[in-house]
């Protein structure tokens, strides 16, 4: 099921975007548009859709236009050309023909954004901020002071609803600033780089727990991100920036097993397989309850890497989630088979 | 009306130095005083004097309202009320500050004089607040408004005051009014300039969290972009108020009365005295407005946000972003 699509969004800045918009729809390059023009291409014919409850991850290094992107589809900066639709691809779900008011609709109830810096107001209090859409939305103050503080529980933060931004970790603020998207109860979820401005360890964690919550209310998100890793752990699907055009979109396994060009392959070939991979990633359906409960159990977001012990046993292994239920069965011959064909395909001397 | 005066003719008979033959005057001598005699006398005054007149109807109410006020209570309840705030804004050494000056002003006989100079300050500061935060805003949120306004405001902060007592006297006569009028020019520029950076500094992020949220642009300015420009503001009501101040004594020569008239005609006669007098009341009144509205602003801010005091300077210096 179809929630976003995006159909050959073009975002150009300059003075003249009309000239440049043609140049780019013939090929043009960014340099050389800009040579030509003054104009920067920053988004270049991107299109993809995203189906409902997927995380849509889209990876570039600074400069790439991912952050234009992301602004283009809740159209804080508008598009120069293309369209953008929620649900399929009908007039009722366009984003880009939405004129003011149907646009604000759009923000206050299907759309809403985590932000890289958190972007919290420093004079509200905890629930106060997860509570702004709401607010902006006209809803009671009781009313929203209840959601506000249940969407910080899914977040594990309702005990700090009465603090300030400003007593609060980056990693909780920026869980904060998660749960004042997931007050709204969004269709979808636009996060711009959110958990870069956090500590490794931090990130980590707040990465796992996403992963979890997302398990949860299995919402359709948009992360924008520049790190390869945390794209691999997170995307569903996976789109890999490069001077406002996608030069990659694939899974996890995809990119790093089959990239399209040197560019994508520069990226990942320094990628240990095992540190990408998951359990989850990598199961098969999983067999009758009975049978599982004979099987050795692993956690599906542990990494290969991390369970290679209970893997050399050669026997297969029970996937499970955090509560303990069944998700799949892990088969240790087809992980090592697919581990040893990637390692052979992108090595030293790249593919054959 | 010619545009040139007549040059002379003999500097043209006489060997004319290459000095002489360069300057324009030489040729062509400007005669910009009387253009602005004409603009101003011929023009202005007697098309728009009514309207002017009209402008400063509620400059007048308030400032009449205000200083009979201000006469009206007792010199010990007003006292108590200067310290209360002074104590409850800016701490207990300024409300000492401020209980020792006000029986040092009302001892040395210049306590009246100080309410009226007081109360033409805050007629001042009310109207630049009224005038000056809308601009702010407006020059704000749009940089053509900006570029059209700083050169007016450069103008209005470094033109010396004397320059526009005399229009102004044309304009509006002479007396106390005229001279709050004079004030409010003089002391606006701070406030517009203060609330339009406030704003501008707020960071971006901010901003578009508040579009991204679904807020319209007036919420994410009385949401997001006023409190966080606050305590900016606040400094520029503050330098406004001591511009304010600054234009006590030159207001006087206008017919405004206050501490400023006592300094005035104490320079007159040279009664070295009473000039002391009132400088010594225009000072003392300065100190203790300063320490309160920045007592006010400082506190404004650690009352609404909360916040560490590395954050706040994090965010002051626009560090955060990075």
């Amino acid at each position: 099921m179809q929630k976003l699509t995006v159909k050959n969004l073009y975002k150009i800045f300059g003075a003249a975007p009309e000239e440049a918009l043609v140049m780019a729809r013939n090929g043009a390059g960014k340099d050389e548009i800009y040579r030509k023009t003054n104009s920067v291409v920053a988004v270049n014919d991107i299109s993809f859709t995203v189906n409902r409850g997927e995380i849509f991850v889209v990876m570039g290094l600074s400069g790439s236009g991912k952050s234009t992107l992301v602004r283009c589809l809740n159209r804080l900066i508008d598009p120069t050309s293309g369209e953008i639709y929620l649900d399929g691809d009908d007039k009722a779900g366009s984003v880009t023909a939405a004129d003011g008011e149907n646009l604000r609709q759009i923000r206050l109830r299907r759309i809403s954004m985590v932000f890289q810096h958190f972007a919290l107001l420093p004079h509200r209090t905890v629930a106060e901020n997860a509570a702004y859409g709401l607010k902006a939305r006209g809803m009671s103050a009781k009313e929203r002071r209840d959601r506000a503080v249940h969407s910080l529980s899914k977040v594990g933060l309702d005990a700090w609803a009465d603090a300030y931004p400003g007593n609060l970790s980056g990693g909780m603020q920026q869980r904060v600033g998660l749960a004042r998207a997931l007050a709204v109860d969004p269709e979808v979820l636009l996060m711009d780089e959110p958990f870069s401005a956090l500590d490794p360890l931090i990130r980590r964690e707040v990465q796992d727990q996403l992963l979890k919550l997302q398990d949860e209310i299995k919402t359709t998100i948009i992360f924008i991100t520049h790190d390869l890793q945390e794209a691999l752990k997170l995307g569903d699907q996976i789109a890999i920036m490069k001077d406002g055009k996608f030069v990659q979109v694939g899974t996890a396994e995809g990119i790093v097993s089959q990239p399209s060009d040197d560019y994508v392959r520069a990226f990942t070939s320094d990628v240990d397989r095992s540190r990408v991979l998951t359990p989850r990633r990598m199961m098969q359906p999983a067999l009758p309850a009975a049978e599982m409960a004979g099987l050795g159990k692993v956690r599906a977001d542990s990494y290969l890497c991390d369970v290679f012990g209970d893997l050399s046993t050669g026997r297969k292994l029970a996937v499970v989630d955090d509560d303990g239920s069944y998700l799949g069965v892990l088969d240790p011959l087809s992980v090592f088979a697919h581990l040893q064909a990637t390692e052979n395909s992108t090595g030293i001397g790249g593919r054959a | 009306m010619a545009i040139c005066r007549e040059v002379t003719t003999q500097a043209a008979d006489t060997a004319m130095s290459l000095n002489d033959m360069l300057k324009p005057s030489t040729h062509c001598q400007v005669p910009l005083d009387r253009w602005v005699e004409f603009f101003v006398k011929d023009w202005l005054v007697p098309n728009f004097r009514p309207a002017f007149r009209a402008a400063q109807w509620p400059v007048d109410q308030v400032m009449r309202g205000l200083e009979g006020f201000l006469h009206a209570v007792p010199f010990y309840a007003m006292t108590i009320f200067f310290v209360a705030v002074a104590w409850r804004f800016a701490g207990r050494g300024v409300a000492i500050f401020t209980l020792v000056s006000f029986l040092a002003i009302e001892a040395v006989g210049v306590y009246p004089d100080t309410m009226t100079t007081l109360s033409m300050i805050i007629t001042a500061v009310l109207f630049c607040a009224i005038v000056g935060i809308p601009l702010g805003i407006l020059s704000a949120s749009s940089d053509r408004f900006e570029a059209i306004l700083r050169p007016i405001l450069d103008v209005m902060q470094t033109i010396p005051s004397f320059v526009y007592l005399v229009p102004i006297v044309m304009l509006f006569g002479v007396g106390m009014i005229p001279g709050v009028v004079a004030t409010i020019i003089f002391a606006l520029p701070p406030i517009i300039r203060l609330t339009s950076l406030g704003i501008r500094q707020v960071r971006e992020e901010l901003v578009e969290a508040g579009y991204a949220f679904g807020s319209t642009r007036r919420q994410v300015l009385w949401e997001i972009q006023l409190p966080l420009a606050l305590r900016m503001i606040m400094a520029g009501l503050n330098q406004t108020l001591m511009m304010a101040l600054s234009m006590v004594v030159v207001a006087a020569l206008i017919g405004a009365g206050g501490l400023g008239l006592t300094v005035y005609t104490g320079l007159g006669r040279l009664d070295v005295g009473a000039a002391f007098l009132g400088g010594f009341g225009i000072v003392l009144l300065a100190i203790i407005l300063d320490r309160i509205t920045q007592g006010i602003g400082a506190g404004a801010e650690q009352r609404r946000a909360n916040w560490t005091f590395t954050g706040f300077v994090k965010r002051i210096t626009g560090f955060a972003r990075a």
